[in-house]
């Protein structure tokens, strides 16, 4: 079977500790991880978290088990077969000149990011999209010199109307 | 009217039907202690060390289906918990353990006996717990039983700081439990039962796996009426033993490592395997790429988690064994199997390995046989772990449901003296034989005291062989007979005993086995017989590490090998 990535969106409870022994499960079983995002859902005192989980689908069913087994964690869905909608956000701290800022604004604009911060050497741009999309934007910025980047990891849900 | 938390844990404990709690106070735990005169229905036991609580508490949960209880204080007393937490976490006991913690302003100040304990037993719970409002407390100690007792059982830890203890509410015990995150399934599928009948009727060479999970669901009369219609031979695992009469036709004994050749030889041959409450440890399966090459796979266990972890399964069913084997007892044919069944035969016998030679030695199998023939299978063995364990899952047959208690994924040496403890606590009336290697029994030696001190008789029996007798073994057949510090210098365990206040005897001859062991059985109290055993006496088959299960090795010196089992 193929390694590839999985997208799993968890509803858990938002109780103290729950992100630790979620943490600790994946370590133990020795699952591999490349992304864990959690925040607020629809369901007040149930937090969503996506993850992005390396593996083939044997072992990530093992990973969705395994989750759904903790009494703090309510539902688990591998979504990678769903049409779904999947996001990131990153922030990138690129190095800016009188000569190259104009340049760097045209990339921005082309990958419809914005500038959210100005400073005599650099310009902060925000991005959202897929993955590919932050990367190949990186991948731009590079040449101009990269001082810091944040990335949030993915969020995802699934289209359409059903829950 | 307003109660301290210690008092609402103690009303909680009564309301779920606690009988015994096992444990050690200290500095967190005073204010617990200090409630429970005014509470005499539960019974504390004090041990000698938190390790001995936790395997008691465990024990008393095997055979009595119900959650033990083990209490310990905050720091090192909740550390030395951490084995026996594991240990029943690894096989599936019940277990509620009740930890004291430093006072709620002071944790994160690294406090005197401050231990992060719920973030350390994370990986080996079911749940844990650290409540910090006293009115919380009653809703964890309902959830940590409902939790513990249910679907796939195991240990649930609930760490209350001492303020906590201390701090007053009202006591309302809930009626109702707010679980979203966990659901038991009960009952299988009712096509995945249809599917698996189907390959049932239609198999040819089928092999039962029995684990633990039958014992668990005390699912004994349908499991055998199963096995009974279909006519399907029954291996076992090591927890599985005592699921099934072990004196039955249908009875392979254990399989793996040590396992027998027939059990192994069928599960390898099967063209199907209808594994029941077990999880395909490496020490039953082998090499799992070579495990039963020509088998399709039927798995009933009530954690889908166990779906798929370590073999490939066709028709898995998730629910209560008692549950599936009901509805399934009545979607299955009436079988024959004549032509596999008597190939199994062919494989039972003619093993050299088996058998007990005839001898001057004093040797471990024989002694076991005996205990066996003394109680005639009325008894329950509780087994440390190693060579002895091993000498007891094979030469003793067990025709009583759950009559063998062991300690098996974790393997922790020293579960014996406690674990035998609270399972005679929790049936008095059954006599309790606790089978012990000379190197296990130090690790937990101290519970004699309790055995004393609270008057509880379990029959000891050491098989000492003056080494660490299994990994002795290991280093004879894999690593050159280099014996690199296996060999142990041992006190008188006797004398110690006396010390101690229980009677013993010393057996170095064959015939002062029965003699021996009748005594034991006898006397009213504990007692403990150290049995010096064949040094170098070693437990076959053995299937090496890594290898399959068709694999296994016997020495072959037939001609000191005379009589069979």
């Amino acid at each position: 079977m193929t390694n590839t990535k999985h997208t799993l969106v968890a509803l858990v409870e938002d109780k103290p500790g729950v992100l630790n022994r979620i943490a600790s499960l994946f370590r133990r079983r020795s699952f591999n991880i490349q992304s864990l995002a959690v925040g607020g859902s629809e369901h007040p005192g149930l937090s969503r978290m996506t993850t992005v989980v390396v593996g083939d689908s044997a072992q990530v069913e093992q990973v969705r088990k395994q989750l759904e087994k903790l009494i703090n964690v309510v539902k688990v869905s591998d979504i990678t077969e769903e049409d779904m909608v999947a996001r990131e956000l990153a922030l990138i701290k690129v190095k800016a000149t009188a000569s190259t800022r104009s340049e760097i604004m045209q990339i921005v604009d082309i990958f419809r990011a914005n500038i959210v911060d100005v400073a005599p050497g650099s310009l902060t741009v925000e991005v959202t999209g897929d993955e590919d999309k932050l990367d190949s934007l990186l991948g731009l910025l590079r040449d101009f010199g990269i001082k810091e980047v944040s990335r949030t990891g993915r969020i995802a849900l699934t289209r359409g109307s059903s829950s | 009217m307003k109660k301290t938390g210690a008092q609402i844990l103690c009303e909680s404990l009564v309301k779920e039907g606690v009988e015994v709690i096992f444990g050690i106070l200290g500095g967190a735990v005073l204010p617990i202690y200090d409630t429970f005169p005014q509470y005499p229905q539960l019974r504390h036991i004090l041990v000698r060390h938190e390790q001995g609580a936790a395997h008691a508490a465990d024990g008393y949960a095997r055979v009595t289906h119900k959650a033990g209880v083990c209490i310990a204080t905050s720091g090192p007393g909740a550390t030395n918990l951490v084995t026996g937490i594991a240990n029943a976490y690894m096989d599936s006991a019940p277990l509620v353990a009740i930890t004291g913690q430093v006072a709620t302003p002071v944790i994160g100040k690294d406090a005197f006996q401050e231990t992060d304990i719920t973030g350390i037993t994370i990986p080996i719970v079911k749940h844990n717990y650290l409540v910090t409002d006293v009115a919380e407390l009653a809703k964890t100690v309902k959830e940590a039983f409902h939790i513990a007792q249910t679907g796939r059982p195991g240990p649930v830890l609930i760490d209350i700081p001492r303020d906590v203890q201390q701090a007053q509410k009202d006591f309302v015990y809930p009626d109702k439990l707010d679980l979203p995150g966990y659901r038991v399934v009960s009952r299988g599928h009712p096509a995945q039962i249809k599917k698996a009948a189907k390959l049932i009727n239609e198999a040819e060479q089928p092999v039962i796996i029995a684990g633990r999970g039958i014992i668990i669901s005390q699912a004994y009369d349908g499991f055998k009426e199963f096995a009974e219609k279909a006519q399907i031979p029954v291996a076992h695992t090591l927890l599985g033993l005592s699921s099934f009469p072990g004196n039955h036709i249908l009875d392979l004994g254990m399989m793996g490592m040590h396992g027998t050749p027939c059990a192994n030889m069928a599960v390898q041959n099967a063209d199907l395997l209808i594994a029941i409450g077990m999880r395909f440890d490496d020490r039953a399966t082998g090499n799992t790429k070579e495990f039963a090459p020509h088998a399709r796979v039927i798995h009933i266990d009530i954690d889908p988690a166990e779906i798929g972890k370590n073999i490939p399964t066709e028709v898995p069913v998730v629910g209560d064994i008692k549950n599936v084997l009901t509805a399934l007892n009545e979607q299955i044919e009436r079988k024959e199997h004549v032509a596999w069944l008597s190939q199994i035969e062919q494989w039972r016998y003619g093993h050299p390995s088996l058998e007990i030679r005839q001898s001057d030695e004093l040797l471990p199998q024989y002694i076991i046989q005996q205990i066996y023939e003394a109680t005639q299978g009325d008894a329950l063995v509780v087994t440390g772990v190693g060579q002895n364990q091993m000498w007891a899952a094979r030469y003793f047959v067990y025709t009583k449901p759950n009559s063998l208690i062991s300690a098996g994924g974790l393997g922790p040496m020293g579960f014996e003296l406690p674990a035998a403890m609270g399972v005679k606590v929790g049936c008095p009336e059954e006599v309790v034989w606790c089978v012990a290697g000379d190197g296990g029994f130090q690790m937990t030696i101290q519970e004699l005291a309790t055995l004393t001190q609270e008057n509880i008789a379990v029959k000891i029996a050491i098989i000492n062989n003056g080494y660490l007798g299994m990994v002795r073994q290991w280093q004879e057949l894999f690593y050159g007979r280099r014996y690199v510090d296996t060999k142990l210098w041992n006190p008188d365990f006797v004398k110690i005993a006396e010390a101690y206040d229980i009677p013993g005897l010393r057996v170095t001859r064959r015939e002062e086995v029965i003699p021996a062991i009748q005594k034991a059985m006898e006397y009213p109290g504990a007692f403990l017989i150290d049995f010096l055993i064949e040094p170098e006496e070693n437990i076959y088959p053995i299937v090496p590490p890594g290898e399959s299960l068709a694999r296994f090795f016997e020495p072959s010196k037939p001609e000191v090998l005379e009589g069979k089992l």
